[in-house]
């Protein structure tokens, strides 16, 4: 004992004080503790447990199966295929400059799509998977399986998209889907959530496009549980979404295909409608691109081509493109003035070649002149003056309305992008877009079909089909949604007298089976399928007098953007009008050699449903013909992907 | 006095002395540690992996630890306490040259058989020093200014090196508990009072010249300060695990969801949830009953910890024991009150409950002291 007993003592009391203090600040201190207990799990207890509940329970989208696009037969147009992609999670790999190292040892891929797929992995949440690449064939997923102890963390992923088992063929009708854009959601005043899932496609262009509300669907939801960093831990509860509507459409798909086919490289369209309720049968451009490239982003080595070919393979002609209809208008200028009672059918007008019009000398194709033609020969030979002599008689506000009751200057709205309204001009029109005031060598052009009138090969369809019928025929694209039949485009009568409206089909029947009809070359001789028509040529170019002095240069001798529009609109059969068709050729040169055998063509495969017989065609044209639906026969689309093709 | 023998007038030797352990505490301490078990078991989704049975082992190793700690007379302790702390010290230099990093702090040291933290073995080897040193200064001297500034160099050496790691949580333990054995052996109050009127003066001038022209510093750390201080204003960053360990406590209602069944935990939301966020577990599947109970169990350590110290006549044994409750306390008050959103996030794990080697045996070791302490006691 170093210290005596009465200072230890002291010391020890002291420290016993100091001792009872500390321990008493601590007890009170665990008080403090449990009165916060108290607070947290007794008052506040439900409040807290909400808030546990909202932190556990997440609402996820379920994304709707789009509906699919079938064509008049049940040939699949748009389809939805499971496609495999290949992904990874980061948290699985570990090391995932390696894994990746090796990923591209087993399958093939792109420099590009390495280094995005990289940049995105090192950039999102560690637990979630990052596409490395899409679109990877079923040979190369099991590469990847068989591999799979030295790929941790990745997995083979199938998921929906679309494809478009026609490839080119239906490009400009049933168009095509793409990643949901920045540019698509600002689009829409009340975006759809469904829209915001990551990899979600949405209609671009066409039908796609048009009739996206009906595809879309709407999405399903499930109640999951999560964790803090959002994996899904289980499922909750689910209500299944409701898928979108499969749509039928009025076009034949074989009928398509043959078009697409016949028209081959050619800048041109077709369109073929029923007559009597205004189905679509078939609706081509050309020439056409696969709309299968663009689903996962097209690269600009595909996409620069289309950009950039002067035949514009991106736009749809029947609907988007407005041409001169040229001499193609003829029949309405002319019943403007029948109507009107301006003139018989069988009145004459003489041609001596030109017709001088307020000192300016307008000509008739055919320098000579016509001679006295009525209006079967002015159609059949497709004299000018006749019909400039009509529009200066009838005035243009009253052709123009003639025109808009067939069915020009009027927007058909098909679901296609961008149809084109095309133009029937009135004075009106031209004081407010041009500034200027009608001068009557605009009725004199627009008589003919050249000068301001517009229109796009769908409204030259619409027109013929009119023609045929005397109906206000609409057309249809269309057929059902769901099954429920949408409704027919046969159209109330247009009250026109109907012995004009004979007329001016018996014209039209000599303009293809006269032996001096422009068309007499592309006739058809089955007796039950004779073809009416009428052949255009429109300028795109003016001829000036010093041209016609030295004579009009040739066709075939100038740059192809500077060659005339070669159209040709008909129907057939004659007797019991079926279908009507127009035909375009950009550039084409005359519509009696560029646009006529087309129109043929294809008015035989689709009253032959199939390939025609061969003794359809006049005797000399048999072997050609035989040779080319041998060559017809084999072409394929361009990038048709094998699906499942019958429903 | 022994619980089994009421009739002991000379200190046990031998084998006996295992009788004469305060078994209280020990059943104590296991209750505790049961529940870590309970508590590791859960959260490990009721699995003994990874968590709950090498937890287990430890807690064996750590009994084994505690009663041949008791076994040493306890002025042998005494007599090694100098030695005990400058080893600590070493080690904690150590630590700073050729540490582990992990989660960037360098606090572990790899003996080959265990990681240790010489930061744990500071927070005993301290509170062993100072007893020591108040146990030889002659009680007239202790309030003298020499006498006050050399125990304040034996707790600022070890702070530094600790808030170096840096570990901000255990430097301020050891500072509270350095202070603490101060206040114990009876430095005056007036130097207390000062350092508390010079803190708050010094927090009240830097909070006082914010936004003024002799601003005391810059904008950035004010900034820290206050997410440090409120995390509730950066929910989704540093107020991220507070929220989530209240929103645990606060579901757990009464009597919590049931064992298991706590989906805060269960499902990640709360972070370190095997370690420095056990608490929220436990009160999130038992509930105010679950957590209130583990209390009464600390509390009743520390009760007979100060009991013990007081009836020990021994100046080093009572402040020994007295500093090693403190400690303890410190300990649990700061985890649980982080975890209750009381005080900011420092990093201190909840004693014998969260899992962890090195505090686990470095506790067991200190409560050895504690009960050699008491088998030792003058009679």
């Amino acid at each position: 004992m170093r210290r005596n007993r009465a200072e230890n003592d002291a010391n020890h009391a002291k420290l016993t004080r100091r001792a009872a203090l500390l321990g008493g600040a601590q007890l009170l201190f665990m008080g403090g503790l449990a009165a916060r207990m108290r607070y947290l799990q007794v008052d506040q207890a439900d409040q807290f447990r909400l808030l546990a509940e909202e932190n556990r329970i997440n609402i996820r989208l379920i994304p709707p199966a789009r509906g699919e696009i079938f064509d008049r037969n049940g040939t699949r147009l748009a389809e939805n295929v499971p496609s495999y992609r290949i992904v990874m999670v980061r948290e699985d790999a570990g090391d995932v400059d390696a894994v990746m190292a090796r990923l591209s040892q087993v399958i093939d891929i792109e420099l590009e799509t390495y280094e995005r797929a990289l940049e995105e992995l090192k950039r999102s949440a560690p637990f979630l998977p990052v596409t490395i690449v899409e679109g990877v064939s079923w040979d190369e997923v099991s590469k990847v399986s068989v591999n799979a102890p030295a790929l941790p963390g990745v997995t083979p992923e199938v998921g929906l998209t679309r494809v478009y088992p026609r490839g080119s063929d239906f490009a400009h009708v049933v168009g095509r889907v793409g990643r949901v854009s920045q540019k698509d959601l600002d689009a829409l005043e009340n975006p759809d959530q469904v829209l915001r899932i990551p990899r979600f496609q949405i209609g671009k262009i066409n039908v796609e496009a048009r009739a996206e509300d009906m595809l879309r669907g709407s999405a399903g939801t499930k109640q999951v549980e999560v964790n803090a960093t959002g994996r899904e831990m289980r499922e909750l509860a689910r209500r299944e979404g409701q898928s979108g509507a499969d749509l039928q459409l009025t076009v034949d798909a074989k009928l398509q295909g043959y078009v697409q086919a016949r028209l081959g490289g050619e800048s041109a369209a077709v369109v073929v409608m029923d007559c009597e309720n205004g189905d679509l049968a078939a609706i081509s451009s050309a020439p056409s691109y696969d709309p299968n490239l663009f689903i996962g982003g097209i690269s600009s080595k595909d996409y620069d081509p289309l950009l950039n070919s002067i035949y514009r393979p991106l736009v749809n002609k029947t609907v988007q493109g407005a041409y001169p209809p040229g001499s193609t208008f003829k029949m309405l200028t002319a019943m403007a003035a029948l109507e009107d009672g301006l003139i018989g059918p069988d009145e004459t007008v003489y041609c001596p070649g030109h017709l001088e019009v307020a000192g300016r000398r307008f000509h008739c194709w055919k320098r000579a002149g016509h001679g006295w033609v009525d209006l079967e020969n002015s159609l059949k030979q497709s004299c000018d003056v006749y019909y400039y002599d009509l529009a200066l008689k009838v005035g243009i506000e009253k052709i123009s309305a003639m025109a808009n009751r067939f069915g020009l200057g009027i927007r058909h709205d098909l679901a296609l992008s961008s149809v084109n309204t095309g133009l029937t001009p009135t004075k009106a029109w031209k004081k407010s877009a041009r500034g200027a005031d009608w001068v009557i060598g605009d009725t004199v052009n627009a008589s003919i079909g050249q000068g301001f009138m517009l229109a796009s090969p769908l409204q030259l369809a619409v027109m013929s089909a009119r023609l045929a019928t005397g109906r206000e025929v609409t057309p249809r694209l269309i057929k059902s949604v769901d099954g429920v039949e949408q409704p027919l485009g046969i159209g109330a009568d247009l009250n026109m007298n109907e012995n004009n409206l004979r007329k001016m089909r018996r014209a039209m029947y000599e303009v293809v089976n006269d032996r001096r009809g422009t068309a007499y070359r592309s006739r058809i001789i089955a007796d039950e399928w004779r073809m009416a028509g009428k052949t255009g040529t429109s300028q795109v170019r003016n001829i000036t007098a010093a041209e016609r002095a030295r004579g009009v240069t040739r066709n075939a001798d100038l740059p192809w953007e500077r060659r005339d529009h070669a159209l040709f609109v008909a129907f057939a059969p004659y007797d019991k009008p079926r279908y009507a068709v127009s035909v375009l050729v950009e550039h084409g040169g005359g519509g009696s050699t560029a646009a006529a055998p087309i129109a043929r063509d294809v008015l035989l495969q689709a009253l032959a449903g199939g390939e025609p017989p061969l003794d359809a065609y006049p005797t000399g044209d048999r072997a050609r013909i035989k040779s080319q639906q041998e060559r017809l026969r084999d072409v394929q689309p361009q990038a048709a992907i094998k699906g499942n093709d019958q429903a | 006095m022994s619980y089994l023998e009421y009739t002991v007038k000379s200190v046990p030797t031998g084998f006996r002395k295992i009788l004469h352990l305060n078994w209280p505490l020990a059943v104590l301490l296991a209750s505790v540690c049961g529940v870590g078990f309970l508590m590791l078991y859960s959260v490990a989704g009721g699995s003994y992996t990874p968590w709950a049975e090498p937890q287990m082992k430890r807690f064996a190793a750590g009994l084994v630890l505690m009663v041949g700690v008791a076994m040493v007379p306890i002025w042998l302790w005494r007599n090694l306490s100098g030695v005990a702390y400058g080893t600590a010290l070493v080690l904690l230099v150590a630590v700073a040259f050729v540490g582990d990093e992990r989660k960037g702090s360098q606090r572990w040291l790899d003996l080959g058989f265990i990681d240790l933290q010489p930061s744990e073995l500071m927070k005993i080897t301290l509170v062993m020093f100072l007893a020591a040193y108040y146990d030889w200064l002659p009680a007239r001297r202790v309030s003298r200014p020499f006498w006050v500034l050399l125990p304040l160099g034996i707790i600022f050496l070890p702070t530094a090196l600790v808030l170096e790691q840096p570990d901000l949580g255990t430097s301020i333990l050891l500072l509270a508990a350095g202070g603490g054995m101060m206040f114990l052996a009876g430095v005056h109050w007036a130097y207390f009072a000062a350092v508390i009127a010079s803190a708050v003066g010094l927090v009240t001038a830097v909070f006082q010249s914010r936004g003024t022209p002799w601003q005391l510093l810059n904008n950035y750390q004010y900034r820290r300060i206050d997410t440090f201080l409120d995390p509730a204003a950066d929910p989704l960053g540093a107020g991220y695990h507070i929220t989530q360990s209240k929103i645990a406590l606060g579901s757990g209602g009464w009597t919590g969801r049931g064992f298991m069944q706590g989906t805060q935990s269960r499902l990640n939301f709360l972070p370190e949830k095997h370690t420095d966020f056990i608490f929220t577990t436990l009160a999130e599947e038992f509930g105010f009953v679950g957590a209130i109970s583990l209390l009464s169990l600390y509390a009743l350590i520390i009760v007979f910890c100060v009991v013990t110290a007081i009836m020990n006549k021994d100046r080093f044994s009572s402040l020994l024991t007295l500093g090693i409750a403190l400690n303890f306390f410190l300990f649990f008050a700061v985890n649980m009150s982080m975890v209750m959103g009381l005080a900011p996030v420092v990093g201190v794990p909840l004693p014998l409950v969260s899992y962890g080697g090195s505090a686990m045996l470095v506790l067991m070791l200190a409560f050895g002291l504690v009960q050699s302490a008491h088998v030792h006691r003058p009679r």
